[in-house]
């Protein structure tokens, strides 16, 4: 990082802006930023450092850390392929299916009984088991066991999570919000990010809203629409878990596909028809492992359609309601 | 006897995150020693004697309750070696933003959530600066998107430390740390080891019992702000 040394500070903040971080981190506002950072810290007065216990050396030191680690752009775990699970074992010690391999772009939709191990599976995925968590599962990236450097390096970082137990805690509106994310992630055109970011949300959550709404006062549909439009195009990790959306009261199939779409692998936990048979295939998990893995059949696929209308159904219903009306006998109508 | 180091605010999280920890280590109970270092109470330790965990709580009362950890740290080490353990883990709350009960060389594992708001990780000080391992919990309530902006403030004051998010409930994420915790230092003892940080200075007059407000009566190290004309 000889660029710390010998380039003025004000040319390092114009070409890294995150670095003014760094120095309202350590209440650090007054340096001459004409000067080299050495040159500067000179001049400076050193009870605040000392405050911090630093002292001019460490904060080259720390400075230099700091650029080598946000200079190079975000902390992503780089693009993926594939992913395998090797097969490993239920609660009661029975095995399961031997392997399992998905790529980019794949749906997978997961069903099973409540507590069958739906998180497990999930959590041996984020720490990209070798055979050392409770199922014996391991999880190879793009066809092969990674190092343990490599393990340590990118465990955590594989699953973003989506679930309806998610709110917003911040007070922010729509648009800080999805700025700040995307300055977070050191996007290189934060305001066309944050456009797409928002139309997206806007049309999964058919209920319009505005930049300016604070995202803790959206509904339950425009929270989860904005959630995912907001991993589609600026999370970091290529795994997405979706764990329950079904009554979110999106477009939920819209939502999954634009996920995929994204160059992710989207895993669905769901005991939604309509959901469950989008994707590819399912995998079952009974008792603690992976009891079947199934491709969703022609068959199955031809019923998506009348899911679909019953689906629609439910959703007039439902607006209907709402709406105030008084519902009448003919409510299966368009489905036969 | 390895030893590992918990610090974080009041209410992170750190006893779930650490009995989570146990239950996926999969020791016997009784090869785990804990010792809590609070202030004026606590009711933490039956969590660990439900489990069967044998814990020492100390409480510092009016003592700065850094100074009271780096006190008694080696005596609970002492504790914990007589009692053969194989290992111990301490936990501490941070409370005044500058405290880092850590040791050079022992894992020192921070504890924070996601409910704190996105900068607060700027704003802690040395207790995470100095971390080695950095454990996010409650970040299932909150949106994916909070969780990076939290992990990339973590990163901009330490920017070497491992993040694991974690759930205290399920123990989702704790198998990450109990790899970090497998490799820590095996010890004999504390002799020679020394902190990482100073402990904040307080030697003034309110530190041996002052009550009373006014210029006249303060003495030692005090600080003074520099308020602008009116």
């Amino acid at each position: 990082m000889e660029m710390a040394v010998t380039m003025p500070l004000r040319a390092i903040l114009e070409e890294y802006p995150v670095c003014r971080d760094f120095f309202l981190n350590l209440r650090i506002a007054d340096l001459d930023w004409e000067l080299t950072l050495l040159q500067a810290l000179e001049t400076a007065n050193p009870d605040v450092f000392n405050e911090f216990g630093l002292d001019k050396g460490m904060i080259l030191r720390d400075f230099c850390r700091f650029l080598e680690t946000f200079a190079g752009g975000t902390e992503g775990v780089g693009e993926i392929r594939s992913l395998t699970i090797i097969g490993g074992h239920g609660k009661t010690g029975e095995s399961e299916i031997p392997e399992l391999t998905v790529s980019v772009g794949d749906i997978i939709s997961i069903v099973g009984p409540t507590g069958s191990g739906k998180s497990r599976l999930l959590a041996d995925i984020e720490c990209l088991a070798d055979g050392d968590t409770p199922t014996g599962r391991k999880i190879l990236v793009d066809g092969r066991t990674l190092t343990d450097d490599e393990r340590f390096d990118r465990a955590g970082r594989m699953v973003a999570q989506l679930s309806q137990n998610m709110n917003f805690v911040m007070d922010l509106t729509v648009r800080e919000f999805l700025e700040m994310h995307a300055v977070s992630r050191q996007s290189s055109d934060v305001e066309k990010t944050v456009s797409q970011c928002f139309e997206c949300a806007t049309h999964l959550a058919g209920e319009r809203f505005t930049r300016d709404t604070k995202v803790t006062q959206l509904s339950g549909g425009q929270s989860r629409a904005l959630m995912i439009a907001d991993t589609a195009y600026m999370s970091c990790s290529p795994i997405v878990l979706i764990d329950e959306i079904e009554n979110a009261g999106i477009d939920r199939r819209r939502a999954v596909e634009l996920l995929a779409k994204k160059e992710k692998i989207v895993f669905l936990a769901t005991h939604d028809p309509l959901l469950a048979l989008s994707a590819q295939k399912r995998i079952v998990i009974k008792n603690g492992g992976i009891s079947r893995v199934i491709e969703t059949s022609g068959d199955e696929r031809e019923c998506l359609g009348t899911i679909e209308k019953l689906d629609a159904i439910l959703h007039r219903l439902r607006h209907s309601l709402r709406d105030g009306q008084v519902i009448g006998k003919n409510i299966m109508e368009g489905i036969e | 006897m390895r030893l590992v180091t918990v610090a974080g605010p009041p209410s992170s999280g750190k006893t779930s995150v650490i009995l989570k920890l146990i239950e996926v280590l999969g020791m016997p109970v009784s090869e785990i020693g804990v010792v809590k270092f609070d202030c004026l109470t606590s009711f933490d330790h039956l969590r660990y004697e439900t489990m069967g965990i044998r814990i020492e709580t100390g409480f510092s009362g009016r003592v700065c309750p850094d100074h009271y950890f780096v006190g008694n740290i080696e005596a609970a080490v002492e504790w914990g070696l007589k009692s053969g353990f194989r290992l111990m883990v301490t936990e501490s709350a941070g409370l005044c933003n500058r405290c880092s009960p850590y040791l050079k060389g022992i894992l020192a594992v921070c504890v924070i959530d996601n409910l704190s708001g996105v900068n607060t990780p700027r704003k802690i000080g040395p207790m995470l600066k100095l971390a080695d391992v950095v454990v996010v919990t409650k970040g299932d309530i909150v949106s994916q998107a909070e969780r990076e902006v939290f992990a990339y403030n973590i990163r901009q004051v330490n920017t070497s430390a491992a993040i694991i998010f974690m759930n205290g409930i399920t123990g989702q994420g704790a198998t990450m740390l109990e790899k970090h915790v497998r490799s820590a230092r095996e010890i004999e003892g504390l002799r020679d080891v020394r902190l990482r940080f100073t402990t904040p200075a307080a030697v003034c007059s309110y530190c041996t019992g002052e009550m009373r407000i006014g210029e006249e009566y303060q003495m030692g190290t005090l600080k003074k702000m520099e308020f602008k004309q009116p």
